[in-house]
């Protein structure tokens, strides 16, 4: 029983492994802030699906890069993109969409796992892609994750008004002369994007836990547009970060100690909901 | 300068004319109600007047200019939709969006903003529930929010589709009465789609007719008689006058539960 709890949790010589993951700690907190933001948007937009297919043709790209000795993470970019860009041209209505999602989705997983199948490497490396592998990413990559997340999170910002306008009042913001199209494709790319470095640090398989469930964490206990951001982007930070701290003494990989994080952050926040709810249920407002 | 001229104007959608030879003008303060069964090319009007859909020929000008998307002289409600319980959107937000809304970058706060959101607010009359989420609040307390979004930059051009369908009739009325109230307040022009005259009846100026590729414009009076529609149908209308009220029954094409209320 001692041996099942410090496989979960192990803290021995853990300023040494702090010292060793640093890197991986500060991709994690971008990852965690920019992921958390982006998924407000995904939540409004009603893409949960789209990420998830996203997810899975982002590890057909990175296992394809495994096979072939290309770069993972160029890799599972592509792989990202391609599925975005898809989504963003073919499905511009809600069930458009999810039909192509469903079709791209298992095609993308297939050929995850062909390209897997055929790798003669290592098995560790294999399971990464799928259930996160943040502590074998190398320090270049590592860069070019935090590089990607910032470019994520400045063109958001830049667009962050129109697109909010057009993800809840579509006729409107187009009436107002929002460009939506542009954005809709936009969006889909910073989506992409956002996919593509999650795959590195949790995995395909639970690229969710940090693109979906902060937001919706947070949209169950504000519908300030000002602080559903900031409480998503504290959730995806503290999933994120708090994931690496606990897995880094003990032989696991993180993904199961973010999601477990995220997961219970969201009934918290379901549970204050609730309870503002009630508060916030009116006796009828004469309108 | 009168905040719409249509001159001329065609359009044709997926091989069909819904108009041509169309001529409208809105006067400042003018109220017009457009008429017409599904697919006689109402919202299409709507669009072509925002620059969403190019005409075939002819010319509409928005307050003397051509039109243009995205032109902040145009003020747009559309039909109430449901907003999902966990949209990150308050009542004032609502408002804030036609404030700022087309702006690119973060929406950082600003006493200008706030003060300008607090001003729309209570001109639509709804301080009580400005700062609930979006997601709780009534169809009719959706909609005068969206009066509020769309007076939001000054228009002398307020167009409207359908903004009353799905209200219940003291909500229709309230936010009928939002609407003629400001226009007669801040001198802007109305064109409001709608497939039911009267909630706005007593306010319409003007009722543009749409159906089978033709149409007819005049006072209500004039137009809603059982001759002119006969007319622009080819088939006999009847139009049935109750009080303060307009029934037309007869007219083809028409789905059932429209057939009531005009």
């Amino acid at each position: 029983m001692t041996d099942f709890w410090a496989s979960i949790f192990n803290f021995s010589d853990y300023g040494q492994l702090l010292a060793l993951v640093s890197n991986s700690i500060i991709a994690g907190a971008v990852l965690g802030i920019v992921g958390g933001l982006i998924g407000v948007f995904v939540m409004q937009r009603d893409m949960a699906f789209a990420v998830h297919g996203i997810s899975e043709l982002s590890f057909a790209g990175a296992a394809a890069a495994l096979l072939f000795g290309a770069n993972v993470v160029a890799g599972s970019l592509v792989g990202s993109l391609v599925a975005a860009t898809l989504i963003g041209v073919l499905g511009s209505r809600a069930r458009d969409r999810n039909s192509i999602i469903g079709v791209l989705m298992p095609f993308g997983l297939g050929l995850g796992i062909l390209f897997l199948a055929l790798y003669p490497g290592r098995s560790g490396n294999r399971f990464g892609l799928l259930t996160g592998q943040i502590l074998s990413v190398d320090i270049p990559q590592l860069g070019a994750l935090i590089a990607i997340s910032l470019v994520v999170l400045v063109v958001l910002l830049a667009i962050w008004r129109p697109l909010v306008f057009d993800s809840i009042d579509p006729d409107v913001a187009t009436a107002r002369g929002v460009p939506a199209r542009t954005l809709s494709i936009v969006f889909m790319i910073l989506l992409g994007l956002m996919v593509a470095v999650s795959v590195q640090i949790i995995g395909a398989l639970l690229v969710l836990a940090l693109l979906v469930t902060p937001a919706a964490a947070a949209l169950r206990v504000s519908s300030s547009p000002v602080l559903v951001p900031v409480l998503a982007m504290l959730f995806g930070f503290v999933s994120a970060v708090g994931g690496i701290l606990l897995a880094i003494g003990g032989s696991l990989p993180i993904s199961p100690y973010v999601t477990t994080i995220s997961f219970l952050i969201y009934l918290g926040c379901r549970l204050v909901g609730r309870i503002n709810g009630r508060r916030l249920r009116r006796t009828a407002v004469p309108a | 300068m009168n905040p719409l001229e249509i001159t001329d104007a065609s359009l044709t959608l997926g091989g069909r004319i819904l108009w041509s030879g169309l001529n409208l003008t809105v006067k400042p303060g003018e109220f017009v109600a457009v008429l017409g069964a599904n697919g006689s090319g109402k919202t299409s009007l709507l669009r072509a007047i925002l620059g969403q859909l190019p005409l075939d020929s002819g010319e509409i000008r928005v307050h003397g200019r051509p039109v243009a998307r995205g032109d902040r002289s145009i003020g747009y409600i559309p039909q109430q939709r449901i907003m999902p319980a966990g949209t990150a959107l308050r009542g004032r937000d609502l408002v804030g969006l036609g404030v700022d809304g087309h702006r690119w970058g973060p929406p950082w706060p600003s006493k200008a903003k706030r003060d300008r959101i607090d001003e729309l607010v209570s001109a639509v009359g709804a301080e009580a529930y400005a700062n609930l989420p979006v997601g709780v609040l009534s169809g009719g307390e959706q909609q005068r929010l969206r009066v509020g979004q769309a007076l939001a930059s000054d228009p002398s051009l307020l167009l409207c589709d359908e903004p009353l369908s799905s209200l219940d009739l003291h909500h229709q009325r309230g936010v009928a009465e939002l609407i003629d109230r400001g226009l007669h307040e801040r001198g802007t022009g109305v064109v409001f789609v709608t497939h039911d005259i009267n909630p706005v009846l007593d306010m319409t100026d003007t009722v543009l007719y749409l159906a089978n590729g033709r149409f007819t414009s005049g006072p209500p009076e004039e137009v809603l008689t059982s001759e002119v529609l006969s007319g622009l149908y080819g088939t006999p209308v009847e139009v049935i006058r109750s009080g303060s009220r307009v029934f037309v029954a007869g007219i083809p094409e028409f789905p059932l539960h429209e057939e009531a209320a005009l």
